[in-house]
């Protein structure tokens, strides 16, 4: 037997029980739409690809991350003691920023293109979920090297849910695992992060695949419009593909630059007797809800203030999440529109909330 | 879906390459795998000496060749003192009759750690029955396949200095 009839006979035996030419033909015949806006159908590939970094590069910490009260010290051994412990650390860190950015785009580009609607609302569900998972991952992936800044932006950020009437301090409590942010913090932060949240975000993340395999990319209205004859589109395999995995290795590229000229630095150990250090802030992406609830706390002094704040910006969320309900009709009409300029509401007020916030800093 | 127009990948065309067309593409494929190598060299370095940091920090703890046990001249006949030389277990025994001997504490059969029995006078591994003499460390019966390594011993007023014989 010559070498092309044993592979082709492997093939067979593996195709007979897995059905890979139904899987290829698959591939062959899927295509992406191309015009104007095809720009934005790279960004959901590329927080895909900067969650495959932070896997790969999460394990690489967990070798010699130890959380608990050694936590600190831990970090401090990756980041001064390991060879390349901060290029990996810093990489980590780096990649969870860039991924958060990424989702971000990926959201107001399906916003706008309206790729949210029938039969889509699932992949905008989950995505939301995703969304909200990541801002999860990133908060509790925070406090783990536990010095002054992490310390503090817990602290800061278990407020939160605190002032929810009557369940809030249970639930801060519970998070915390105590009345203060300590090693126990650490240790449930640690479990949340590296164990609860993969296994929650894993099976989402492929359901949200899988949706994209089965609608395939949508158009924007503008395209919609277009008769079929006018529109173009090409096959995935190979040239999309080969286009998406450039994405990827711009984005390598950058984060490597990125990581290695900027490494992440740590900060001092964590003392609670100390107070808080000077121009301390929210991360990026926590800065806006972080600004607007301090916004509506002057605006409406006390107590209330701070429900009614809560109040209205979880019902600005919910609003948001249920867009595919609201905006159902192919026609440019009222609803559409309505649609289209509460995105626009909302990316103003994220960017505006986002700078007074970094003005306001000093 | 299946009435818009699909733009098709130019198709490699039927007619025999010119010599030129080969070679550039053979150009192509070398840097693209020249490249490949780069970046697997390039990420796969650091991860490398990464993982690796541990045997390096063990390989300079073995690195050591004297080992300073402070009171341990105070040990009394027939017992056995254990410490680490480098980063391996070593024992120190003083006899009943006053001899100091220190010896490594890895059977060298499958690597437990071996104890000293003074009632027996030997040095016993409990893994597999292996038997050493307690005095020159030689492999006595069971199956360890050669001899303890013996340290050079030197008492004085403050400890022991066990050094590499």
């Amino acid at each position: 037997m010559t070498s092309k009839t044993v592979s082709s006979s492997v093939y067979g035996w593996v195709d007979d029980r897995l059905g890979l030419s139904e899987m290829a033909a698959f591939a062959r015949h899927k295509t992406v739409p191309v015009h104007s806006q095809s720009f934005w159908y790279y960004w959901g590939g590329i927080s895909l690809f900067l969650f495959l970094v932070q896997c790969f590069t999460g394990v690489l910490l967990l070798v010699y991350y130890r959380p608990g009260a050694e936590a600190f010290e831990s970090v401090r051994q990756i980041t001064f003691v390991m060879h390349f412990g901060w290029l990996i650390r810093s990489a980590h860190s780096w990649s969870a920023n860039l991924m958060l950015f990424a989702i971000f785009v990926h959201m107001f580009s399906v916003f706008f293109m309206k790729a949210y609607r029938k039969p889509r609302e699932f992949g905008w569900l989950s995505g939301m979920a995703l969304l909200g998972l990541a801002t999860v991952f990133g908060f509790s992936g925070y406090l783990l090297p536990m010095d002054e800044l992490s310390y503090f932006a817990t602290k800061v950020g278990l407020e939160i849910p605190a002032a929810v009437p009557l369940i809030g301090p249970a639930i801060a409590n519970m998070l915390r695992g105590g009345p203060e942010v300590s090693e126990f913090t650490v240790q449930r932060f640690f479990a949340l992060h590296v164990v609860v949240l993969p296994a929650v975000f894993l099976p989402l993340l492929g359901f949200h695949l899988w949706l994209v395999q089965r609608h395939g990319n949508a158009v924007p209205p503008c395209e919609e419009a277009k008769p079929a004859s006018e529109r173009k589109s090409i096959p995935f395999m190979p040239g999309f593909l080969r286009k998406d995995l450039a994405m990827w290795l711009i984005s390598l590229n950058i984060l490597a630059l990125l990581a290695s000229v900027f490494p992440w630095s740590l900060g001092k150990q964590y003392d609670a007797l100390s107070p808080a250090p000077m121009g301390i802030h929210p991360e990026w992406y926590f800065m806006s809800p972080f600004e607007m609830l301090k916004l509506l706390g002057n605006w409406l002094p006390g107590e209330f203030g701070e429900i009614a704040g809560l109040l209205l910006f979880s019902a600005g969320i919910v609003l948001w999440i249920l867009i595919p309900f609201y905006d159902v009709e192919r026609e440019a009409g009222r609803r559409s529109r309505a649609a289209h300029y509460f995105g626009l509401a909302a990316v103003i007020l994220l960017l505006a909330t986002t700078a007074i916030g970094y003005w306001t800093i000093r | 879906m299946s009435t818009h127009i699909v733009l098709e990948e130019p198709k490699p065309q039927p007619v025999p390459e010119s010599s030129g067309e080969a070679t550039t593409r053979r150009a192509f494929l070398a840097a693209a795998g020249a490249a490949g190598l780069c970046y697997t060299a390039a990420l796969g370095y650091p991860i490398y000496r990464y993982l690796a940091s541990p045997m390096e920090m063990a390989s300079n703890a073995t690195a050591i060749t004297e080992v300073t046990l402070k009171d341990a001249q105070k040990l009394p006949t027939g017992s056995v003192l254990m410490f680490k030389f480098g980063t391996a277990p070593a024992m120190l025994i003083h006899h009943a009759d006053g001899k100091w001997v220190a010896l490594t504490a890895v059977c060298t059969h499958l690597g437990c750690t071996v104890q000293y029995e003074p009632q027996a006078d030997r040095i016993h591994c409990a893994c597999h029955g292996g038997v050493y003499n307690p005095y020159t460390g030689a492999n006595v019966s069971g199956p360890p396949p050669k001899p303890l390594k013996l340290f050079k011993v030197a008492v004085n007023d403050t400890g022991v200095d066990v050094s590499r014989a």
